[in-house]
This record gives C-alpha cells, structure tokens and sequence, in this order.
C-alpha cells in the first residue's frame, strides 16, 4: 500500500520506516534512538509532507535496522501516533502502531540530583510512571518528582 | 480499623479522609495511655528505627510511642550510620535489618528512599522523612493538633508561613490538607514558594491557594498559623540562606494582631522564626503538638502492628 508522499521518498529494501510523525520531529526521533548517519546504513529523511492524518509529517526511513521495544516506547513519548513498518524485500511484512506504556523503566534518568535513583551506589533502575498521556508528562516513581516533555527531549535527543 | 495492617506508611498520598479519620481515631484513644500507664498491645514486637539523617524528635516520638505500646526498639542514628556509609546500599541494610524487626521506620537524605524500602521490606516500613520529599507522620500529627484544638479541620483558614520549596514537613501537610475543605494561605519568600509540582497537584484538586510575602496582611483571618524552619541545609547557596533568613519571623506584637483562638503550630526544632515571648501566649501549640504526635504514632503503630482482636477489644472498651 503506497501513498503519494511516499512515493516522494525512495523504497528500502531491509529494515524500518517511521511514519506519521508529526512535522520537524524527524531528527529528534534519530537522536533518540541514535542514529548518526555514520553508522553507514541508508537513512532516508521526509520532512513535512502532506499527510491526510496529520496535515502535516515527518517519514524515516532507515536501511538495515530495527527498532527494539524500548526505542519504540520513546518513540511514543514525541511521536504518539506514529506507525512502524518493517521492510523485507521492499514488502512491509510488519506494521505495527507506537504506543506509550504505562511506565518507563531504566531508559531516562530522575532529574533530581537528591533522588534515590541517583544513589550511586544504589544501582537502582529509573522508574517512571506516565502521568498525562497528553502533555507527555512522567512522573518518577521513587521521588514524585516530575519530568516535562521538554525535558525528556533535552535528555535524550 | 484494620485498614493499615500490616501496610507500610510512605506517602500521605496512599491516604484518603476515611483513613486519617481512623488514625485521628486511634491516636484519641491512645490519649489515655501516652503517659504513665502505657498498654502491653506490643509486647514482643520490635521497631527497627533507621536514621540515615539526625532527627531526635522524630525518633524519640517513634521510640517512646513503641515503649508506651509494650514493645521494643532497635536502630542506628546518623552517628552509627557512617559505619553503613562504608559501602552498604540502602538496600543492603533494609533486606537485613527486616530480618530483626516487624517494622521499620526509616529517616535517609533521598527522596524516594522510603518507596524502595518498602518495595524491598516484607515488613511494614513507617516513612519518617526521606530528603524534601515528605514526612507523612508529621502531617498527620499537624491535622491532628489542629482538630484536638480547635474541634474541627474543614473550614478553617490555614496559614502556612516559611520555607514551602524545601519544607518536607510541608509536602506532606499541603497534600493531607487538599483532604479536607480548607482554605490554604502560603506565606513565603518568591524564592521559597511550593514545587511545581505540588502546586499542580493541588490545582488538579480543585484545592484553593494564595501566596503571601507578607504575613501582617492575612494574620488577622487565621485559625491556624503553622510556622516552618528554613533549613539551612536545603540551600546550595549559603548566601541565599542569609539573605532569606529573616524575612518572616512571628512575634508578641504580629500575634497581638491574630485572632485569639488561633493557634500556632511548629514541626520542631525551631531556630528563630517564632520568639520566645510568643511561647506564653495561650495560641501557642507547639509544644502540646509533640505530645498529640505521640499519641497519633502510637495510634498508627498499634493499627499496622497489633494483633486484630487485641486491637478491636482495646477499641470498643474505649468507646
Ligand atoms: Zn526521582
């Protein structure tokens, strides 16, 4: 199933397209999940082509790569109603939708300095609970303390 | 009554009305025994008091309330934690220390430190203070102050005066407040006003609040005047702590301009923010509050900790 946007960008034919993403996201999404370009795969960039869903959206498509649960759980964090195709012999043969967990565990880092997550010698895994699925807000489990979507992008991106 | 048995006192956030009234309860009935007599409702259990941090209020008030119960205390403060300091994790010490006790009560400089404990422990653990974060004891022990005193919580105009940002005790007390149908007044520098995120929350409850830099302009509306220490080791800066310092101190003469049945609360120790002359005015309560805080831990320990029948027997030849 092909659209006219995608069609502005070339096929792959091994690994995963991102889409749906909402406009200007596209590099925060590599960021995140750190993709350089210098890893030598393909990565093929979309930004603000026209999309019946969304007005507007981002398409990644990158050659070679796929994305394991944790990368697709911050994906949702920036890009909630993104959708993930896994390429084989240029047939999406996997189309899976993002969607954001209930928590986050072990991936970002409790900003509070006091916090016990911050304990060295705790060695003790992050936990956040999603507070607000529409402001993208967490919530550490251990400190209360919360983290704005601000500042999970300048966490992670 | 039951409601806390056997659970681990974390966060007054895990509370609703329904329970502190239990407490509230509980802690009344224990008015009898807190001095003299004391109860045997404990006897053989043992209190493991964990104090990663100096509070000697706090602990003793713990302590005396296990005694009073018939029970029996151990635990390290600050001055023996250094040796845990020699590389045991928090962790360590809480999956061995509940190996010696049925509960433990915790005090350590993190935040969050109580919730892992109590993720960790297979015995209950009481909170008593981790970090800024909460004291949900103390809270407790204000509300309870303040209904023992002036017969009732919901209605009255509360004040709270001092260090809102970095007050532990005043996360805990905002939180248990938003409970019942208050109107909260905050008294504070800008610098030193409630976290983000308390303040959402209190929005998220429909909970109504104004800040004050000025304290001369609301004493005149307040039923309750609840005075905290600005703590000179929440401050990064010791600078800033200077310049803070003084900005709201309660004396004789401001008391003079106060209703005449307010009453003023303090979490204890105080350093200057109330003086001494206020000490003989009749709305002062601090002092009476440590003794309410006594019966309120004991009526808390007796609920997480007493067998069910002694506890319900013990209830109703009190009513
Ligand atoms: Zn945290």
């Amino acid at each position: 199933m092909t659209n006219s946007s995608e069609l502005k960008v070339k096929k792959i034919m091994n690994g995963t397209v991102i889409d749906h993403i909402p406009s200007g996201r596209a590099l925060d999404i590599l960021k995140m999940v750190k993709i350089t370009g210098r890893e030598g795969n393909v990565v093929l960039i979309a930004m603000n082509v026209e999309s019946r869903k969304l007005g507007r959206k981002d398409i990644i498509k990158i050659e070679n790569r796929y994305l394991l649960k944790d990368e697709l759980n911050l994906i949702a964090l920036i890009a909630p109603n993104a959708t993930i195709n896994i390429v084989k012999n240029y047939d999406v043969i996997e189309k899976v939708k993002v969607e954001l967990p209930e928590k986050f565990e072990g991936i970002l880092k409790c900003q509070n300095p006091s916090c016990i997550t911050n304990y060295e010698r705790e060695s003790l895994s992050s936990k956040f609970l999603v507070e607000d699925k529409v402001k993208l807000t967490l919530r550490c489990f251990y400190c209360d303390r919360l983290m704005l979507i601000s500042d999970i992008l300048k966490q992670l991106t | 009554m039951f409601n806390l048995h056997g659970k681990d006192v974390v966060s007054i956030l895990d509370f609703n009305r329904e329970l502190i009234e239990d407490v509230f309860n509980a802690a009344y009935i224990m008015e009898k025994y807190a001095r003299g007599v004391g109860l045997n409702l404990l006897k053989g259990k043992i209190m493991a008091t964990l104090f990663f941090e100096p509070s000697t209020r706090t602990r003793l008030s713990f302590e005396s309330a296990m005694y009073r119960l018939g029970g029996s205390v151990i635990g390290f403060t600050s001055a023996e934690a250094s040796s845990v300091a020699k590389g045991e994790t928090l962790s360590d010490t809480i999956k061995t220390v509940e190996n010696y006790c049925d509960c433990i009560v915790l005090r350590h400089p993190a935040e969050g430190a109580a919730k892992l404990a109590a993720e960790l422990a297979n015995v209950p653990v009481i909170n008593a203070g981790s970090g800024a974060q909460e004291h949900p004891t103390q809270a407790l022990l204000d509300i309870y102050t303040i209904k023992r005193e002036l017969g009732r919580v919901d209605g009255l105009e509360i004040g709270i005066v001092g260090d809102l940002k970095y007050g532990r005790t005043v996360h805990s007390l905002v939180y248990a407040l938003s409970l019942f149908n208050v109107n909260l007044s905050f008294v504070s520098p800008p610098g030193l006003r409630l976290r983000d995120e308390i303040e959402e929350d209190l929005r998220r409850k429909g909970i109504e609040f104004k800040y004050y830099e000025d304290i001369e302009k609301i004493i005149p509306n307040l039923d309750v005047i609840y005075v905290v220490r600005i703590q000179k080791e929440r401050f990064p800066d010791p600078a800033e702590y200077l310049r803070v310092k003084g900005s709201y101190k309660i004396t004789s003469s401001l008391i003079s301009k106060a209703k005449s049945n307010c009453i003023i609360l303090h979490p204890l120790p105080r350093v200057d923010e109330i003086s001494l002359d206020v000490d003989s005015r009749p709305q002062a309560k601090y002092f009476i509050q440590t003794y309410y805080g006594l019966c309120m831990r004991m009526g808390l320990l007796s609920m997480i900790l007493a067998n069910k029948e002694d506890l319900k027997q013990l209830f109703y030849s009190s009513k």
